[in-house]
């Protein structure tokens, strides 16, 4: 398979969160603001191309009956090396976002793209399915977190376009996550049948 | 390069292997990153104890620190700045509230927050001097630190963010209680500061 093709199969063809329907956690946990909701996908991005890589160079090592705990190890060090690299050298980042970097160990779009696309493919390849897989998951997830932003606070990215006061706060919280997914969702299929 | 079949043998030494490798690379990165890290955190605690204290940046502060009783105060000559946590809307809020001799507040600053983006996370600037909740110079012993809605106190709650807004108020006016409720002593009888509001 072609890498460019792989590249862009995973930003529109497989989007993880409009098409594939993976790491619905983080997804409607995060997005409560853009810049949330971005940092988080690129959080996951790091971490995805990294574990696709190594899994695809150790993927004869594992014996079929222990790679998922072999590659759950590998992701969760992962995870743990990027938590203390960002604590060290980007402080601010990491005071918005720490709480949500241990939960990218159980984002199952990792697991996932190791289980149904680097176990299978070679290392180069790989790097191009998580660049892919985690453009389209980082895409997904800041068009989440403007959404409702722009709907709950009145502003994007903490920019203020019509005041607060007009803001509906149902968005930033919890029902509006689910709300929004489900008409993007609904958008996004709409644009893909046409 | 077959791939390996799954004996037990060959289960055990490649899982064996695999956790062995990732302990050593985390053990490395913890070492070489652990210095800076807490480096980095006390500065920023340095920082935000001279900005809570209205001191300037430049200036030189001696400060003595201990704990008591999950207070980590911070004694200088210019006040007291005193770390206070409370559970609020999504998990503990840790604040950082600096008092003159006389227990007027001369600033906070959020340490650890997880409160909702937009509405609770808004309590870093909402009680700010010339915000609609100011405490800044106000002291506990005049002004009820709760909030407004059902005669808790005297201060405006954020507005949709009532629960972070009490735990708060009721961080700052724990921390209050802590250094200056026995009549300014050392607080050190903390029996009578327990009942400082702790849910």
């Amino acid at each position: 398979m072609n890498n460019l093709k792989v590249l862009f199969n995973g930003i529109v063809r497989e989007n993880p969160t409009f098409v594939l329907l993976l790491g619905m956690c983080p997804t409607l946990a995060t997005t409560t603001s853009a810049v949330n909701g971005m940092s988080m996908g690129l959080a996951t991005m790091f971490v995805l191309i990294l574990s696709n890589f190594i899994i695809s160079l150790i993927k004869n090592l594992v014996p079929d009956m222990v790679r998922i705990p072999c590659y759950i190890v590998v992701i969760a060090s992962l995870v743990t090396i990027l938590q203390m690299l960002m604590q060290a050298y980007v402080p601010d980042i990491y005071d918005t976002l720490g709480l949500f970097i241990p939960l990218i160990v159980v984002n199952c779009i990792i697991l996932g793209r190791a289980e149904a696309f680097a176990a299978k493919n070679g290392p180069v390849a790989s790097i191009f399915d998580g660049i892919g897989i985690g453009v389209g998951f980082t895409l997904a997830l800041t068009l989440l977190g403007s959404v409702r932003e722009l709907l709950g606070t009145g502003g994007v990215f903490g920019i203020s376009l019509w005041g607060e006061d007009y803001g509906m706060l149902m968005f930033v919280l919890a029902p509006g996550a689910f709300l929004t997914l489900g008409y993007l969702i609904a958008i996004v299929n709409k644009i893909k049948k046409q | 390069m077959k791939k390996l079949k799954s004996s037990l043998t060959n289960m055990l030494l490649v899982l064996t292997v695999i956790s062995v490798v990732a302990g050593g690379t985390l053990a490395a990165v913890n070492k070489a990153t652990q210095e800076h890290i807490e480096k980095i955190k006390a500065e920023t605690l340095a920082r935000s104890i001279k900005k809570v204290l209205n001191v300037k940046e430049e200036e030189a502060l001696t400060v003595e620190d201990y704990e008591d009783g999950g207070f980590v105060i911070h004694r200088t000559d210019r006040g007291v700045a005193i770390e206070s946590t409370k559970n609020g809307f999504g998990g503990a809020l840790k604040v950082l509230v600096g008092f003159d001799t006389e227990g007027t507040i001369l600033g906070y600053s959020i340490l650890e927050t997880s409160e909702t983006p937009g509405l609770g996370a808004k309590a870093g600037e909402w009680f700010q001097e010339g915000q609609k909740g100011c405490i800044v110079g106000r002291n506990p012993k005049d002004t009820r630190m709760g909030v407004t809605k059902g005669g808790e106190g005297d201060i405006d709650a954020i507005t949709a963010s009532t629960i972070t807004s009490r735990a708060f108020l009721g961080a700052v006016q724990a921390a209050y209680d802590k250094v200056f409720a026995e009549s300014g002593t050392d607080g050190t009888t903390s029996a009578t500061s327990q009942k400082g509001g702790r849910q």
